[in-house]
């Protein structure tokens, strides 16, 4: 059975996005990347040397299978954002933007009201964009209606490793959402992610946990394998989880 | 202000209730998932001494989850040697002979060649306080002539007015250092003996006045050697969380001076050895998770090769600490000793030898254009 997960204009056989930040080195994020078998990749664009120069993260992605996307991390406001963004078209030859303003540097909490405000105008402006928030079924509804490609609700804070704290909200996100919701931050071990899946997240964003894992390539291996085992559960329709055992006589046997 | 807070510490106090932690204290800290303000009085205690280790393994979780394995490289370019201060520790101080000299636009784009050349992004403006020949108007117009250039300047120079930190920060400057020297209000007058500079009450609302600029990084510290290193850094932490509070938007760092020898000055009166420096370090990691902890060349060779596995996140490296040092006029006098020489290539290497990688650049100046 194919199961690909269309957003906008591209369609992927992974449901596995990653993060570039944080590697020891570009080679093993290259090799970590490869083993993931993830088709889309977030790249900073901070990061990123703009000034014509080959970038070396740049070409450690050179791969055709690798799709890239530009995030706005350190801008402030929508204003920052929607200059950021314009920027990484130009530089990165991409219209897709991984829209984050978390002018918080300390938990770097995204900021619904700017993020809400810089997505209007992106779309206008011809951008593909995945909006990174916290799990917020009303903001996910608002981003939607302005016309986002998916929305990328956080599972913890953003580099915690400490998984799906905002569960019950992503649920509803999932139940009411009419585009792919992306599950980004928080997500520290394989489990995490088959979780996500499994309630059906349509894809899973993983950073921290494959970069600063002892051995990322095999952790990268790992996670591909928990977002389609997961993705698997998902489609399957996993049996229904029972808080007590059912009764035996059941009480309305009398109506027989 | 931050002010309106200190003034509730007693020096004396503070430092007698550090030194009373106990074991107990420590373990409770260290088992912790949300750490405060007593808890770091623990961890930098004498009775965490024991717990080094642990402390170490700890730190170098926490920085790996969250800054991964990587080093942010920085360099010092020193724009000026004049000032009108005496500082009895300082190279730089009124009353020391030496050349003084203050880079033109041409020499500063000379250093700033230098040092592209060798790959930084990350500049740091280092001056003394002589505010007619190096006022604002001086740090504005290098700002400008090298913001073109550089992804991320910060400057450590005099404390300014807020307008005037604003106008910076509009011109495309990122951080602001301002160390605190000590927090012994009483003692600071016996370092600080003229100049500005002698004003202990406008230096310690400087990351006020920087936070309502909307500086997007401001960095604190203590000269080691000057007072009880760890009542001085209890004082820097309490700083630190009421800047959090109040600029949440704002990025801190924390740096970690150890008086060096220079011409003609003091003696430190207090020494921490590296065990303690190490200790102090991984105090601030455990304590803070998000902070930078940034590490200059005043360190040697040794010591900066193994501190990166355990909390810091930037270093400088092949710095020279007098004006026109790279380029222009590479014999003149320094501000301090260097203890780690090594070329950049060379610290490059050893970053790379450690498993990490070293960032030249992080950040776009995304507000400046905007």
């Amino acid at each position: 059975m194919s199961d690909f997960l269309k957003i906008a204009d591209k369609t992927f056989s992974s449901r596995l996005f990653t993060g570039t930040g944080k590697f020891g080195n570009h080679q093993l994020m290259e090799d970590a990347l490869i083993a993931s078998g993830t088709e889309l990749v977030t790249v900073a664009l901070r990061r990123v040397s703009l000034d014509g120069e080959d970038d070396d993260i740049l070409q450690h992605l050179h791969h055709a299978h690798i799709n890239l996307l530009p995030n706005t991390s350190g801008v402030r406001n929508a204003k920052e954002a929607i200059f950021a963004a314009h920027l990484a078209r130009e530089a990165l030859q991409t219209n897709w933007l991984k829209l984050e303003i978390h002018p918080d540097p300390k938990y770097l909490m995204p900021d619904p009201i700017e993020t809400l405000k810089a997505a209007e105008q992106l779309v206008k402006d011809g951008f593909i964009v995945l909006p990174y928030i916290h799990a917020d079924p009303v903001l996910c509804k608002r981003l939607e209606d302005v016309g986002v490609a998916a929305v990328m609700p956080l599972g913890s804070p953003i580099g915690s490793n400490m998984g799906l704290k905002t569960l019950e909200f992503l649920q509803i996100i999932i139940e009411q959402s009419n585009v792919p919701v992306i599950v980004d931050a928080g997500i520290g071990a394989p489990s995490h992610a088959a979780a996500a899946m499994e309630i059906g997240a349509d894809a899973v964003l993983v950073n921290t946990a494959i970069a600063v894992a002892g051995n990322p390539v095999m952790i990268a291996k790992a996670f591909r394998m928990a977002v389609e085992a997961g993705r698997m559960a998902y489609n399957a329709k996993l049996g229904a989880v029972k808080a007590y055992a059912e009764a035996s006589s059941p009480l309305t046997e009398f109506l027989n | 202000m931050f002010k309106d807070e200190f003034e509730k510490y007693d020096w004396d106090e503070v430092q007698s209730s550090i030194y009373a932690k106990t074991a107990a204290d420590v373990e409770r800290a260290l088992h912790k998932t949300r750490r405060d303000i007593e808890d770091f009085k623990a961890l930098i205690s004498p009775a965490a001494a024991p717990y080094l280790e642990q402390m170490a393994q700890l730190s170098h979780r926490i920085t790996q989850k969250r800054f991964g394995k990587t080093i942010q490289l920085y360099a010092p370019l020193y724009l000026s040697n004049e000032c009108q201060n005496i500082c009895n520790y300082c190279g730089f101080s009124f009353d020391n002979k030496l050349k003084r000299r203050t880079l033109s636009s041409i020499e500063i784009l000379q250093e700033a060649e230098y040092l592209k050349k060798e790959g930084f992004e990350h500049v740091l403006l280092v001056t003394g306080e002589a505010n007619k020949t190096v006022g604002v108007d001086y740090l504005q117009k290098a700002v400008q002539l090298l913001s073109p250039h550089f992804a991320n300047l910060s400057i450590e120079v005099q404390p300014l007015e807020e307008a005037e930190y604003k106008m910076l920060a509009d011109d495309g400057l990122y951080a602001v250092l301002v160390y605190q020297e000590t927090y012994h209000k009483d003692n600071y007058k016996l370092y600080h003996t003229k100049g500005k500079k002698s004003n202990f009450d406008y230096r310690l609302d400087t990351p006020d006045r920087l936070g309502n600029a909307g500086v997007h990084k401001i960095g604190l510290g203590v000269l080691i050697g000057l007072e009880d290193w760890r009542t001085d850094n209890f004082f820097t932490a309490l700083h630190v969380n009421y800047l959090e509070r109040n600029f949440w938007q704002t990025k801190y760092s924390i740096s970690f001076p150890r008086l060096r020898p220079a011409t003609g000055l003091i003696e430190p009166k207090v020494v921490i050895s590296d065990k303690e420096l190490v200790q102090l370090i991984c105090a601030w990691r455990i304590f803070n998770e998000e902070i930078e902890l940034s590490i200059s060349t005043r360190e040697n060779e040794v010591f900066r090769n193994h501190i990166i596995q355990l909390g810091a996140t930037t270093m400088s490296a092949g710095s020279k600490t007098n004006p026109g040092g790279y380029a222009v006029e590479p014999e003149s006098l320094e501000q301090f000793e260097i203890d780690d020489s090594r070329s950049v290539a060379e610290v490059k290497q050893m970053i790379e030898g450690k498993g990490y990688k070293a960032v030249w650049k992080d950040w776009e100046q995304f507000a400046s254009f905007g």
